[in-house]
């Protein structure tokens, strides 16, 4: 160390000294502390569910010390004089307890619970962020499932919290949980028995959910989470290309001290904005509900809403069922319990690996896509997010007929038909609004910026004046990537289909990615264009001014 | 900074346009390699008006004031803790309003003065960095390949069958046997779900009051109550099944079999309340309409047609339990239910 010593050398130092003779990690520790972060919006998206992730594990060990996860019958002698004396859980007797004889413990529950849905949405943007951008390509498709897991944990952990407490809602929504388990064929009645310990509700569920909620599944997103880091930071974050920004370079600014003082201000920021929620927006208030009661039932019940989606499509479903043989196949059941969610999260699973076999982009991607450069992607993933939106929309169909007094029938039968109908139509309008984003790219690049400027030529006409772009707006504009097209069917010298273009699948793919490249816009760099319609004119347009 | 809004053409040194998704033209420093040796060039300072002396001190007393609006947060979450006891409706409201606020202060004001921090006081900077290429060289891979090819061929697993098969024989069970374990989750279904608590000659009694029930209860058309099997009011998984409604209504309204009309008193009819989609108690009842509605997923049963399905995802009727009176004049059942109630069920034929 140098003589000149200021109190963080000598800080550092000395820590420094310490692990270093021990691990021998400064080469190590500064490569990290160097490490580039680039800045825009969409890349906090990601913290937001890390951090609220964060909040949960605290405020969940909080509340773990006070709740009792017990079916056990007890009678309610706490502070909330409505429910003196009533019968219930233990488990719903301790969320009363915590709620009202535990100073904060209302305000944990409630960040416990603001911070379950922050995380999930959370998660959602930042996927529908990783999507759009084609963040998930080749070398970041293993993190993308990963991503995917976590996504599917947290959904069915903030599910398993929900039933913890055993009010009124949340036991009908065990109670409709268990009513989709005895519809799975074959093994149904046997899901449920094992999984209740036998009939509907049990003493067995609280604390077998309890011990998945608390412990096995945050274990496992903990691991997952660590390994999410730890590989982004390994392979680098993905970057909008810019002019210092390419495939080969990263900008941004380094680590420490910035990231971290940026980060960390974000954590505060997320706990913050949880305490101000759980403080002012009242949530799952269970004692409004009571206990729960197999033959009690309130109108208005309303989950959290990320189980929106899966209570549409039960909702849409026509009444289909089967009988044979002695056997019962309920598809108004199976299909929206089992096959949605199962097709929705199969190909959110596979996606990156669906596109690159339609593609056969195998490069290695450090740029992001905007947007609007993958038109197509772009059109699926709205035409997703439609199929999803529309879902979670019809979980109300009965509020709109009420708000809008319009028959129950209708609002069902708009949805149905809006389920399938609407991806249709996000699709091309997305793809179509993609391509027009591009050719305006192409002409910002062909003729440069409109100056507003007029100007009149000697021959009498008025022309405006247009600017080049900046060469940080060119490179941006020029960021765009060709998107191979597969050539097929290849046909060899005599007029014979080449060996990987034969075959049902090669022609599928061939197919997919016709349509998956259709209508590719031609990037042309800027300086082709100048050189096209003559620079010096424009050069000479551009400086009068 | 942000990409929102940047200058595209400040080449002729007009007016910027600004080109929406487009970055900021930024000064950038360089951070060739990241290997120790070759730092780039001492970093200087984006542009001069940030390094002004005033306008950083500015910045640094706004920092000073967001973190010292923290402390004074956690100064009040400490008061409010000790200040506001909880037990009421009211007391809780007020504590939990003043802890969290305070708390939110105390957060925000970390956050809000670190941003402001790193924005406004700390030198700007921005490298550039270069990414060496992800994938090892061949040679590394091939050695990588030889060298698990020497391993495998030392261990002689691939030259000794006997082991590999042993082996094998050995780690498979391992990671099945525990399987079984799992078998006393619970008991087997076995035909469980086919009955519920109901028998001949039990009374039914009203959910909630335990009141017996005479046909007299039910005195107006339009009448419905909740009732449930007597004995059984506080078995949870008795109740989950046997809960049954009873509705009243004009004997002319009724649109029964003759066998099902059997089975009700005076006009007075039992639905299981169990919704036959996934088994919400269905409880709404219109009784100008004679509807039944379950407010999960509004399944709509018309309770004058035994209990059809007219709307909604449910596949079936909701079975109907005959009733008949006692000796003593109260509603008893005649049996239990004649088919399983509630949701479908694969073995449920
Ligand atoms: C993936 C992360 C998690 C999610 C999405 C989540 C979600 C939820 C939800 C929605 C509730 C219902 C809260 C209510 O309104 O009463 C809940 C309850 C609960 N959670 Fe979590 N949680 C998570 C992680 C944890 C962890 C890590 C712990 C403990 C270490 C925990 C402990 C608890 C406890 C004890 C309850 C019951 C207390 C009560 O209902 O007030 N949670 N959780
Ligand atoms: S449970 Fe009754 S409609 Fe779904």
């Amino acid at each position: 160390m140098t003589p000149r010593t200021s109190p963080t050398r000598r800080l550092i130092g000395g820590t420094g000294t310490y692990i270093d003779e021990r691990f021998g990690s400064a080469n190590f520790v500064t490569r990290s502390l160097r490490k580039l972060f680039p800045d825009h919006w969409a890349f906090l998206l990601g913290e937001i569910a890390l951090y609220s992730f964060v909040v949960l594990l605290l405020t969940g060990t909080f509340l773990s010390f006070f709740f009792e996860p017990s079916a056990e019958h007890v009678t309610y002698n706490g502070s909330y004089e409505n429910l003196q004396g009533v019968e219930m859980s233990a488990a719903y007797a301790s969320t009363l307890h915590i709620s009202f004889d535990v100073r904060g413990g209302l305000l944990m529950r409630q960040i416990h619970h603001w911070s379950a849905i922050i995380f999930i949405a959370g998660i959602m943007v930042h996927m529908l962020r990783v999507f759009f951008t084609g963040a998930f390509r080749k070398p970041r498709e293993l993190n993308w499932v990963i991503g995917v897991t976590m996504f599917i944990l947290a959904f069915a952990n903030g599910f398993i919290g929900y039933g913890l407490p055993d009010d009124l809602l949340s036991g009908i929504g065990l109670k409709i949980t268990q009513g989709m388990a005895i519809g799975i064929p074959v093994v149904g009645t046997y899901v449920s028995f094992f999984l209740f310990g036998g009939e509907f509700p049990g003493t067995l569920l609280i604390p077998r959910f309890y011990i998945l909620h608390v412990l096995l599944i945050p274990g496992i997103l903990l691991a997952l989470i660590t390994a999410h880091v730890v590989i982004m930071w390994y392979q680098k974050h993905g970057n909008f290309a810019r002019k210092r920004s390419t495939e080969k370079t990263v900008v941004g600014a380094p680590f420490y001290p910035y990231f971290v003082a940026k980060t960390g201000s974000f954590f505060m920021f997320v706990f913050g904005v949880t305490a101000l929620m759980g403080a002012l927006v009242q949530i799952n208030p269970i004692w409004l509900y009571g206990p729960y009661n197999p033959a009690q039932i309130t109108a208005d019940s309303q989950s959290d809403f990320y189980f929106g989606f899966l209570e549409g499509a039960v909702r849409l479903m026509p009444a289909w069922e089967y009988s044979a043989l002695g056997h019962t196949l309920t598809l108004s059941i199976v299909i929206p319990a089992l096959v949605i969610p199962g097709l929705l999260f199969t190909v959110l699973l596979l996606y990156p690996f669906i596109e690159q076999w339609v593609t056969g982009d195998k490069r290695h991607h450090q740029l992001l896509d905007r947007p609007r450069n993958a038109p197509t992607r772009t059109g699926f993933g709205m035409a997703g997010v439609v199929f999803y939106g529309v879902l979670w929309a019809a979980a109300g169909n009965d509020l709109f007929a009420t708000t809008f007094d319009i028959p129950l029938f209708a609002t069902t039968w708009f949805f149905r038909i809006a389920l399938f109908v609407g991806p249709v139509i996000a699709f091309v309008v997305a793809k179509r609004v993609c391509l027009g984003l591009q050719r305006r790219d192409r002409e910002l690049l062909e003729h440069g910026v409109e100056s507003g400027i007029i100007k009149r030529l000697p021959s009498g006409e008025f022309i405006e004046v247009t600017e080049t772009p900046s060469e940080e707006a060119q490179a941006h504009l020029e960021g765009k990537k060709e998107i191979p097209q597969i050539a097929l069917p290849a046909r060899d010298d005599g007029g014979v289909p080449a060996p990987h273009s034969r075959g049902v699948r090669a022609k599928l793919r061939a197919a997919l990615n016709r349509l998956y490249t259709r209508d590719e816009i031609e990037v042309v760099p800027a300086e082709h264009h100048r050189g096209e319609h003559g620079e010096a004119e424009h050069r000479e347009l551009s400086s009068t001014e | 900074m942000s990409d929102k809004d940047t200058d595209v053409g400040r080449s002729s040194g007009g007016r910027p346009r600004r080109v929406i998704g487009t970055p900021r033209p930024t000064e950038t420093q360089y951070l060739l390699g990241d290997d120790e040796g070759a730092a780039g060039p001492p970093a200087t300072p984006r542009a001069e008006r940030d390094e002004d002396p005033k306008k950083i001190k500015k910045a640094e007393r706004v920092v000073a004031f967001f973190f010292g609006l923290s402390l004074l947060g956690s100064i009040g979450f400490v008061a409010a803790y000790i200040a506001f006891p909880v037990s009421g409706m009211a007391e809780t409201a007020l504590s939990n309003r003043w802890l969290g606020l305070s708390m939110a202060a105390a957060f925000l004001g970390v956050a809000c003065g670190g941003t402001y921090w790193v924005r406004r006081v700390m030198a700007p900077r921005e490298l550039v960095e270069e990414i060496h290429p992800m994938p090892s060289s061949v040679e590394e891979r091939r050695d990588v390949v030889e060298y698990f090819d020497q391993g495998t061929a030392d261990s002689r697993f691939l030259r000794r069958p006997l082991l590999r098969r042993a082996l094998l024989a050995a780690l498979v069970p391992l990671g099945i046997a525990p399987l079984v374990l799992f078998r006393d989750l619970g008991p087997l279904p076995g035909t469980v779900l086919r009955h519920t608590a109901w028998k001949k000659g039990m009374r039914l009694v009203v959910e909630g009051s335990g009141r017996h029930v005479r046909a007299s209860d039910l005195a107006w058309p339009g009448s419905y109550i909740t009732v449930i099997p007597e004995g059984f009011e506080h078995d949870l998984e008795a109740l989950a099944k046997a809960t049954v409604m009873l509705i009243k209504m004009r004997p002319e309204d009724l649109h029964l079999p003759p066998d099902k009309m059997a089975w009700t008193v005076d006009g007075i009819i039992a639905y299981s309340k169990i919704c036959t989609h996934v088994g919400c108690p269905a409880g709404l009842y219109e009784q100008q309409t004679h509807r039944i509605l379950c407010p999960c997923h509004q399944s709509t049963f018309d309770a004058s047609r035994a209990a059809e399905v007219i709307f909604g995802p449910a596949t079936r009727p909701l079975p109907q339990l005959p009733i008949g009176v006692d000796s003593e004049g109260y509603l008893i059942a005649l049996s239990d239910f004649h088919e399983p109630v509630g949701p479908s069920f694969w073995e449920r034929g």
